[in-house]
């Protein structure tokens, strides 16, 4: 129990919380690009070209079958041997993630769009309104309302997976923890328990309220 | 490309898979098992438990497999807890893939029509005979679609057991590239191997999916 | 006829959220007895169906079937064993056949031979016009088929009591009189019946006694006769003036 002392010492605290911000900032980077890029992908996924729809089968069942860790390590090791390209672990992240969350979020956005009934768009131009006036006032806060809880929930699944990139070498909250746990390896022999359980609870209070509002507003809006 | 390496090693990932595969099925039985628990709790409003099960659910949910892992295999021994790196993993895998089952279930409970649970009783079944013949069937064909992704999930989740020196798919292709300079070799092995496991279980998914909407399974027609 | 009352009501209350949807009922029913129940949308209705068979509880009262008490009864199973029940949305089981519909409670709650159950099943299909429906999947029927099963599920049950809670209110108009026949030849046969319904021509051929609810409490309890053509009360009055001129118009249904 005296180990709990472990995170207190020193900077320990100071330097979790800096973890927690490299974990946050590559998380929210990526979730912003990716909510950018899948708007445009999902508008793409509806059109009935087949050769689109081709590419974007493919891309989807790829990122929704491999492994982020397996991804992480076919761009950081993989694409440094076979281009002879040296990126940072960072870099190699926010390109994985963005890679998954797009093709997620386009998918997203595909199914928040085409799940409004045709009913709606057939009585918008009954009421004489213009095809922009339907999407302004009729289309887009429906779509959205289904949309904005879902990509909340992505939010959250990219903050809990950026766990992984501490495997391709970067410094983020859990790595972080193993250095303070290693350095402390003697006079606090116990402090494993302790640092993983502070980096547990971090994780789960970055993640909750996120989770909480995505429920409320699913519940809110359905 | 190195076609005789891939020869090579081709059966260390095969063993690897096993592994894989393995402990990503009895993750997903007991997953299941601690998803039915954990749903029967809160449906039947069971006091003390339904709380323990609510919190224990956004716990799973709001933390990353790694870090649960991190505490089990090298947190937990610190306090006389040792597990071997097995039995963290699939300890891990089923206290992260409980959680997700419980709420896949619990969206097929509630899809249930509140009329069924009275029509049922209305029959004189007991509240057991009610649930295994009435509303279950039509719960878990409802859930299907969510305990596929919740499986698929799951064993993607598998790949960070490498971290804890099980000799997964990952430890492997790790091995390979530290010990061999064989990148792409490593990682093309890496990346069939979860196509081979899990493409399947998609398509088998999918399929399973559309048979029972073929069936119109929950599709009761309520009033007008 | 038997005269020691099968149901008895007394002063029966329930309220939702402080407000009294049933505030003093009382009535008794004999065996082979049928009585309708109508009233206003809202006069409690329903809630009074379902607190017979126990799926909402009472606020006070008391509700006796075959002199025993029911309301708040520890085995509501044994009781809904013995009353049966028909709602507005037929409520079949879409994972079951017809057949698997008709056995459930038979095989499972009364512990019955599934052969038996089947024969009987069998009959009561063909005597109700479904005999080759036996093996459709609820959504291969019309909403009048749906509810022709509901009503043989219910009756192969053999309940003491049937209540029937505007089993037409959801049904095309062609639909209601294959649905309502089968129910007039139940009533030919003696069964019990409590029927709640807007129909009220079928509501004057197959009653033995009309009770009018309004405001949670029993307004008029007459013979059919008497409560069609000379009610006593100037509200049954209105809620009968306004089917004359519902009956040219055709009402939406609630």
């Amino acid at each position: 129990m005296q180990d709990l002392a472990i995170l207190f010492r020193g900077n320990n605290l100071r330097r979790l919380l800096g973890g927690l911000g490299v974990t946050l900032k590559l998380s929210l980077v990526s979730v912003a690009l990716s909510i950018a890029l899948g708007l445009v992908v999902g508008a793409l996924m509806t059109l009935k070209n087949p050769v689109l729809k081709a590419f974007f089968r493919l891309w989807l069942e790829t990122v929704r079958i491999v492994p982020q860790l397996v991804l992480l390590f076919l761009v950081y090791f993989g694409l440094a041997k076979a281009f002879n390209l040296q990126i940072s672990g960072e870099t190699a992240a926010v390109a994985v993630f963005t890679f998954w969350g797009a093709g997620e979020m386009g998918d997203l956005v595909r199914g928040a769009i085409t799940s409004i009934p045709v009913h709606q768009r057939e009585s918008s131009a009954a009421l004489g309104l213009t095809r922009a006036q339907c999407w302004r006032f009729v289309l887009l806060p429906q779509a959205a309302r289904r949309l904005v809880p879902q990509a909340i929930n992505l939010t959250t699944r990219m903050i809990k997976t950026t766990s992984l990139v501490m495997l391709i070498g970067v410094v983020e909250v859990l790595k972080v923890g193993s250095q303070i746990i290693d350095a402390a390896r003697y006079d606090a022999p116990q402090g494993a328990i302790w640092v993983y359980a502070a980096v547990f609870f971090l994780y789960f209070i970055a993640c909750w309220p996120i989770s909480l509002a995505a429920g409320r507003l699913e519940k809110k809006w359905s | 490309m190195d076609f005789d390496f891939i020869q090579r090693f081709a059966p260390m990932y095969v063993k690897a898979a096993g592994l894989t595969l393995r402990i990503g099925a009895i993750g997903i039985l007991l997953s299941l098992a601690v998803g039915v628990l954990c749903c029967l709790a809160r449906y039947f409003r069971v006091p003390v438990l339904r709380q323990i099960a609510a919190a224990y659910i956004e716990l799973a949910r709001n933390t990353p497999l790694l870090v649960q892992l991190f505490f089990l295999y090298f947190g937990l021994p610190k306090v006389g807890v040792k597990l071997s790196a097995e039995a963290c993993a699939i300890t891990g895998l089923t206290f992260l893939g409980g959680a997700y089952m419980a709420e896949a279930l619990r969206s097929g409970l509630e899809a249930v029509d509140k009329a069924q649970a009275e029509s049922g009783m209305c029959l004189g079944l007991t509240t057991l005979q009610n649930l295994r013949f009435v509303i279950l069937p039509q719960a878990l064909a409802t859930a299907i679609p969510a305990i596929g992704a919740n499986a698929i999930f799951l064993i993607k989740e598998t790949s960070v057991f490498s971290a804890v020196a099980l000799a997964d798919l990952m430890y492997v292709a790790k091995d390979l590239i530290g010990m061999y300079y064989k990148t792409d070799e490593a990682l093309l092995m890496l990346t069939v191997a979860y196509l081979a496991l899990l493409l399947p279980l998609s398509i088998a998914f999918s399929l399973l999916e559309r048979r029972l909407r073929y069936a119109g399974f929950g599709n009761s027609v309520q009033g007008q | 006829m038997n005269d020691k009352p099968i149901l008895e009501v007394r002063h029966l209350r329930k309220h939702f959220d402080g407000t009294g949807v049933l505030e003093d009922v009382s009535f008794a029913m004999r065996e082979g007895e049928v009585i309708v129940v109508v009233g206003p949308s809202g006069c409690g209705k329903s809630t009074l169906l379902r607190c017979i068979n126990g799926l909402e509880r009472p606020d006070g009262g008391e509700i006796l079937l075959d002199g025993a008490r029911i309301d708040g009864a520890a085995d509501l199973v044994k009781v809904r064993r013995q009353v049966g029940m028909v709602f507005q949305s037929y409520d079949l089981f879409p994972h079951m056949d017809v057949m698997g519909n008709l056995t459930l409670g038979p095989v499972q709650a009364l512990k019955q031979p599934r052969a038996q159950v089947e024969a009987e099943a069998e009959k009561a299909l063909a005597r109700v016009g479904l005999a080759d429906r036996a093996h459709a999947l609820p959504r291969q029927l019309s909403g009048g088929q749906k509810q022709r099963v509901a009503l043989v599920r219910a009756m192969l049950m053999h309940p003491r009591l049937l209540l029937l809670d505007e089993i037409t209110a959801a049904l095309d108009p062609e639909m209601v009189r294959e649905v309502l026949n089968v129910v007039l030849d139940l009533a030919r046969d003696g069964m019990t019946m409590l029927i709640v319904t807007h129909e009220m021509r079928f509501a004057e051929a197959v009653a033995d006694r009309v009770i009018f609810l309004e405001g949670g409490s029993v307004l008029e309890d007459a013979p059919p006769a008497r409560f069609f053509h000379a009610p006593e009360t100037d509200r049954a009055r209105q809620f009968l003036a306004s089917f004359e001129f519902d009956a040219v118009r055709q009402p939406p249904k609630d």
